[in-house]
């Protein structure tokens, strides 16, 4: 891939390549960098604010935004992958010089400890942190919802530090209860619904992340840049949302 | 208008064209494993091609219908008959309330597919009528069918098939069909020996040789463990010149990933909304109807494929699906 050291323009970092024949992949780096998935959001937002034909899905990954479209739409001329790669490539010329929008910024209440982080411990103790400490590093960072995926609604979290990373359970619990907070090596996670989990469980939000007849089913979009904030058992159950 | 279940079968849900603009929520699409024979069960019964259709898998369910209804068979022959009496896939059926549906058993492919005029009437989630069975929404209340369920349908237009609908009416025979099928089924055809072709993807190239050539020329068999989320291939063991630490992106239907342990993974239907796996490729959209008709055991074999190839080839089907729409709107008017 050619590359232009000094000072790229946006549109030269994007490249397409096909997903099979009713997607594409535009690709804006590589790894886990919070500029590259800052490209990644603002593609599909430039996407979104477009009124491209025939487009199912726009999923943002770390590095990656995949573009589900109907070849159908695209295929008056007879090759639809080539026409909506060049209509992108357009595209995200005109908009590489427009500020991307600036993200959500949500806040998850976490009631840490107790029943709900049963490995609250056990992180400490690995960590050689007192418990107190763990909760006040893993609540005062501020963590980037890289992409949602794995479950409905269930977020990739960048900005974990570092000196509270714990390795997963050596063995799965078959049930983690829905809102469980995790970590799990660098990552940090909420679980979206009931469903067997192996990363080490801190404690508890009484939100829920996932509601599928809800008009906007999940709590958090790929994009935001999120906050845990501490709570207390009775706080947690004075906000606690009814579950199904 | 209903329908009571009275066996469920293996799996039998409700699943429509699929469920679009969520994957970005980690909400992946589902749907019907076999579209093409979806869309096709809904046309013959006057349905637009994405109302719900009832996805039956290997065995079949019993189900009684509480009144008169319209449907039509599609996919796998799964020896369905009514009240005894063999019923024929890819015919408009009419069927007279109290009569039972079941199914004797596989006989060729793995899922079948029941259209009902009128359409079951389950309220949409997330714009979609289809199953989501691991996070349990969609569809009959977010789970497959259980005995006892009683499916609602929307009535059945009386003024379609009129010639058809007169017979029934003087009759008193619990089924009367149609005896014409649209002409180019053909395509579909379970008994020939399933090539599916593959656009080959970005880590194709970093395939050992041997793998390459082992993934094109050999037999591979579907793993037992195969389900909706994906078929799990057996064959010769697949791996890289060099091991290759990839991160989560986006995935389709359709792609064939490599996990560690050298053995294919083709996804399907329930599958995730992304992935980290090395992918070999992405099976042709057009492919995906004999891979979902696939059951575990059989054996497969694989091909390469332009994607201006597998694109033309899916444009061709969509005009030869918009051609069988115009043939069916009068062949319903007669």
């Amino acid at each position: 891939m050619a590359t232009n050291a000094s000072t790229p323009p946006a549109d030269s970092t994007l490249r397409v390549e096909p997903l099979g024949d009713q997607a594409l992949l535009a690709i804006l780096g590589e790894g886990i960098d919070p500029g590259v998935n800052d490209q990644v959001h603002h593609l599909a937002a430039v996407i979104r604010g477009s009124a491209l034909p025939g487009l199912t899905d726009l999923v943002p990954a770390y590095a990656t935004l995949a573009v589900h479209y109907d070849p159908a739409a695209w295929g008056a001329h007879g090759a639809p992958y080539e026409a909506l790669r060049a209509e992108l490539v357009r595209l995200w010329q005109g908009a590489g010089a427009a500020a991307p929008p600036a993200p959500r910024h949500v806040e998850i209440p976490v009631c840490y400890g107790l029943e709900f982080g049963p490995d609250l411990e056990e992180v400490a103790n690995l960590c050689k942190l007192p418990a107190q400490e763990i909760i006040a590093r893993h609540s005062g960072a501020e963590y980037r919802v890289y992409m949602l995926g794995f479950s409905p609604g269930f977020p990739y979290l960048g900005g974990l530090d570092p000196t509270i990373a714990a390795p997963r359970r050596e063995t799965p619990r078959t049930k983690v209860p829905a809102g469980s907070v995790g970590i799990a090596g660098m990552q940090t996670g909420i679980y979206p619904m009931d469903s067997p989990g192996g990363w080490q469980l801190i404690g508890r939000t009484p939100r829920r992340l996932f509601r599928p007849g809800l008009e906007e089913p999940c709590l958090l979009r790929p994009g935001d840049r999120l906050h845990f904030v501490p709570v207390d058992l009775d706080t947690y159950r004075a906000c606690a949302e009814e579950r199904p | 208008m209903s329908i009571q279940v009275e066996a469920p079968g293996l799996l039998s849900t409700l699943q429509d064209l699929g469920r679009f603009g969520y994957q970005h929520l980690g909400v992946g699409s589902c749907g019907a494993m076999d579209p093409v024979s979806h869309r096709l069960a809904n046309l013959l019964v006057g349905n637009p091609q994405g109302a719900a259709t009832l996805e039956m898998t290997l065995a079949g369910p019993t189900l009684q219908f509480k009144t008169d209804a319209l449907i039509a068979l599609g996919g796998a022959d799964l020896n369905p008959d009514i009240e005894g009496e063999p019923v024929r896939l890819w015919r408009p059926t009419l069927v007279r309330g109290g009569a039972l549906l079941s199914f004797g058993g596989p006989a060729q492919g793995c899922r079948c597919y029941l259209a009902v005029a009128g359409g079951f009437r389950v309220p949409e989630v997330m714009r979609s009528a289809s199953t989501q069975l691991a996070a349990g929404f969609g569809g009959f209340q977010g789970r497959p069918l259980k005995r006892g369920d009683l499916l609602e349908t929307g009535p059945c237009p009386r003024q379609i098939y009129p010639a058809l609908q007169q017979r029934f009416a003087r009759g008193l025979q619990p089924a009367v069909a149609l005896d014409w099928f649209p002409p180019w089924y053909q395509e579909l055809d379970f008994l020939r020996p399933a090539r599916l072709r593959v656009i080959p993807g970005p880590q194709w190239p970093l395939l050992t040789e041997a793998s390459r050539r082992g993934f094109l020329e050999e037999n591979f068999q579907v793993g037992p463990n195969s389900d909706r989320m994906g078929l799990r291939l057996r064959g010769p063991r697949l791996a890289l010149e060099q091991p290759l630490e990839m991160i989560s992106s986006g995935v389709a239907t359709g792609t064939v990933q490599l996990p560690p342990d050298g053995s294919p993974i083709l996804l399907m239907a329930d599958r995730q909304t992304t992935g980290g796996y090395p992918r070999l490729g992405e099976l042709a959209s057009v492919d995906l109807a004999r891979a979902a008709q696939l059951r575990s055991t059989e054996t497969v074999r694989f091909a390469t494929i332009s994607l201006e190839a597998a694109q033309s080839l899916f444009l061709r089907r969509e005009a030869r699906f918009h051609a069988l729409e115009r043939i069916l709107a009068w062949r319903q008017t007669c």
